[in-house]
């Protein structure tokens, strides 16, 4: 094992960990302001994806694209917020589940019927496709450079907006007290559909970034909303911060895993066993690193309530 | 007074044959939603394409969506038999719901039909009379890719496929042909859509080529990510990541990858350029490796109609045996194991036009059996 093998391991689990970030912080800042559980927030990733790949196929542009799903999926998320979800703020967390599961299927079945059952194509751009030569050597792909650059960007431009701008404090205060916010005359309601939008633009981003270099099909999103959970569960619910760390934390555990048990254990059982165990035993990493995280931290790393 | 005698004597006529032949009704258990829905519509395209050529009134299809659910598939299975009282059942395309369904369907004595899955626990010891595979065993594709790596004289492959049994099968299979050394064997998982990590394996491994199985998305992701990594080695894989369904979203990626197939749109014989002709003329798009399975699938069981009454178990499935219809591979025929004996092409990725799609470069296997059938008796 080189070190250059290693550092190529490392961004890209740093890679996977901020793509999950963006998915994560949107369903934390829903779950932290409005206390809504969304389980259809992998819905809106494959909006997005869909989203940039008709719009790239349409204009023949990625960046158009791009811009396609972020308001794909910010329109589909305030819709919903309008309609369905805004009849939930009430109801206990079983009818949020109930709710937005429902609309998974509405989404997962829409979409098939509009697009096909066949997965689209949307590819990486040609200025950002092949391999670049980083310093000592390691050829990485300029794109997963570019996605590191773009969630990182992200993570601050939210960070700005929520610690810096009217809207943040708005979103801080609404966290930590309703009644008071509306009282002192914000539009609670409205709050609520622009950190929905907010929230699903950012899915839709990932679902777009990702969908690039992955496959544009239906019922991408809810193999990345599990993990998404996962995240926020480490990352203490409601947190941006937490939903960063948490996203790394993750991304860097399910890499590194997936690529040292096998090795690891080849050290003990002949190859093929090894591999087999060794994978195996990766897939659970991150749910035992969630476990480990609960019981010293029952509130994740940064969360505030318990 | 001629004219109702007339009437009367073809009345009559219809009255008897329609006694004569009695009605098959088959079930279809097939993936029509979620994920791996393109399969299913697929291959029930294809069936019912065949369905409609041959226009034999006495052939009743039920269509039914498994969701890609072992469950589902079971409680379809149960209500076809029990309720709707078909006499035949076919359509699933995954190997986990065959081997929920396939058991419990002969052991009441049904015919299946498998338009896809062939999972080697059926080919094996669990084979039984009434199961006929009309695609492939599972092994078949990968050991075919096995013997090309051999022939292409690759000698170090890096292989990878799923952690799940089709893809322990599809090592196994590749293994089994392939005379190199591996460069590297990987398990990933299933339903995996990053293959970052496994790229960089494969590029510190020295590797001289890369074989894979990665059906449906996976593949997809795979393929797009191999090309951009800027790993330039020759890649062969089994048909399955670049069907026609998948290879317009890949892209250029797919150009010029190796892989294997037992059909392909242009195997050179009168039933294959008709069913592509008439495929492309009724839906709209061109047929993949999972219609032209539904498609024989089909003619299979008409041909056994043509020549045997249903309630006649024995005779029924003596004309299945018999496998006396024009297939669209060309050569085919049953092993004692009731599994495909045919030729496995390799194929190359190509763009015709704007659609990507496969031609055909050699031949990987002939007259290509299993490795299970020694296993089985009946």
């Amino acid at each position: 094992m080189s070190l250059i093998l290693l550092i190529e391991q490392v961004l890209n689990g740093l890679q996977f960990g901020i793509m999950l970030f963006l998915m994560a912080a949107g369903l934390t800042l829903i779950f932290g302001v409005m206390g809504l559980i969304n389980l259809a927030h992998g819905s809106l990733y494959m909006i997005g994806a869909f989203c940039a790949a008709a719009v790239a196929a349409a204009t023949g542009s990625f960046l158009l694209g791009l811009i396609g799903a972020l308001a794909g999926a910010a329109i589909a998320g305030a819709l919903v917020e309008l309609v369905v979800i805004r009849r939930l703020y009430t109801k206990d967390h079983l009818d949020q589940v109930l709710a937005t599961f429902a609309l998974i299927l509405i989404f997962s079945e829409g979409t098939r019927w509009i697009f096909g059952s066949f997965p689209l194509f949307l590819n990486v751009p040609e200025f950002l496709s092949g391999p670049v030569t980083l310093p000592g050597g390691i050829e990485y792909p300029l794109y997963r450079l570019t996605l590191i650059a773009v969630g990182l960007a992200v993570a601050i431009g939210l960070w700005l907006l929520i610690s810096r701008t009217r809207l943040g404090v708005q979103i801080r205060a609404g966290e930590n007290d309703r009644e008071m916010i509306a009282a002192l005359g914000i539009d609670i309601a409205r709050l609520y559909t622009i950190v929905f939008a907010l929230g699903a633009a950012l899915a839709g981003l990932a679902g777009a970034l990702v969908g690039a270099i992955q496959s544009v099909q239906v019922g991408m999103g809810e193999p990345v909303l599990i993990l998404a959970f996962v995240v926020i569960v480490i990352g203490g619910i409601g947190s941006i911060k937490g939903a960063l760390v948490g996203a790394i934390l993750v991304g860097l555990t399910d890499t590194l895993g997936g690529i040292f048990l096998p090795e690891f254990l080849k050290l003990f059982l002949d190859p093929s066993t090894a591999t087999s165990i060794g994978s195996s035993l990766a897939s659970m990493a991150i749910y035992i690193l969630m476990a480990a995280v609960l019981i010293l931290r029952p509130a994740g790393l940064f969360g505030a309530r318990a | 007074m001629k004219f109702v005698t007339l009437a009367a004597a073809a009345a009559l006529a219809i009255g008897l044959s329609s006694a004569n032949a009695e009605p098959v009704k088959v079930g279809m258990i097939t993936t029509l939603s979620g994920g791996g829905a393109g399969l299913g519509i697929d291959a029930r395209d294809g069936f019912m394409l065949a369905v409609k050529q041959a226009g034999n009134k006495d052939l009743e299809v039920i269509v039914e969506d498994d969701q890609r659910k072992p469950d589902v598939a079971v409680q379809l299975a149960d209500k076809m038999i029990q309720s709707d009282k078909v006499d035949v059942l076919t359509g699933i395309i995954w190997s986990n719901l065959a081997m929920a369904v396939v058991p419990s369907v002969t052991a009441q004595g049904k015919f299946y039909l498998s338009p896809n899955a062939g999972p080697s626990a059926l080919a094996g010891k669990g084979c039984n009379p009434n199961y006929f595979s009309v695609a492939y065993q599972n092994d078949n594709l990968h050991e075919a890719a096995g013997a090309y790596a051999k022939e292409a004289g690759f000698k170090k492959t890096f292989i990878l496929a799923p952690n799940y049994p089709a893809g322990k099968d599809s090592l196994t299979g590749f293994k089994r042909y392939y005379r190199g050394e591996l460069a590297g064997e990987i398990y990933t998982k299933l339903g995996q859509t990053d293959y970052a990590a496994e790229l960089a394996q494969i590029r510190a491994s020295g590797a001289d080529s890369v074989f894979f199985f990665l059906p449906g998305g996976m593949g997809i992701s795979f393929l797009k990510q191999y090309a951009d990594s800027g790993i330039d080695l020759p890649v062969v894989g089994p048909a399955f990541s670049f069907d026609q369904g998948i290879l317009q979203a890949v892209g250029d990626a797919a150009l010029g990858v190796k892989n294997t197939s037992q059909w392909s749109k242009d195997i050179d014989n009168d039933a294959n350029k008709a069913f592509v002709e008439s495929f492309k003329a009724e839906y709209g798009r061109l047929p993949s490796l999972y219609a032209a399975q539904g498609f024989d699938t089909a003619n299979l069981l008409l041909s056994a109609m043509a020549k045997a009454d249903v309630t006649d178990a024995d005779a029924f499935r003596a004309a299945l045996e018999a496998a006396d219809f024009p297939s669209v591979r060309g050569k085919f025929s049953f092993g004692p194991n009731h599994h495909p004996i045919q030729d496995i092409y390799v194929r190359e990725v190509i763009k015709e036009g704007d659609v990507y799609t496969n031609k055909i470069v050699g031949t990987a296997l002939s007259d290509h059996g299993d490795a299970y059938s020694d296993e089985c008796s009946m």
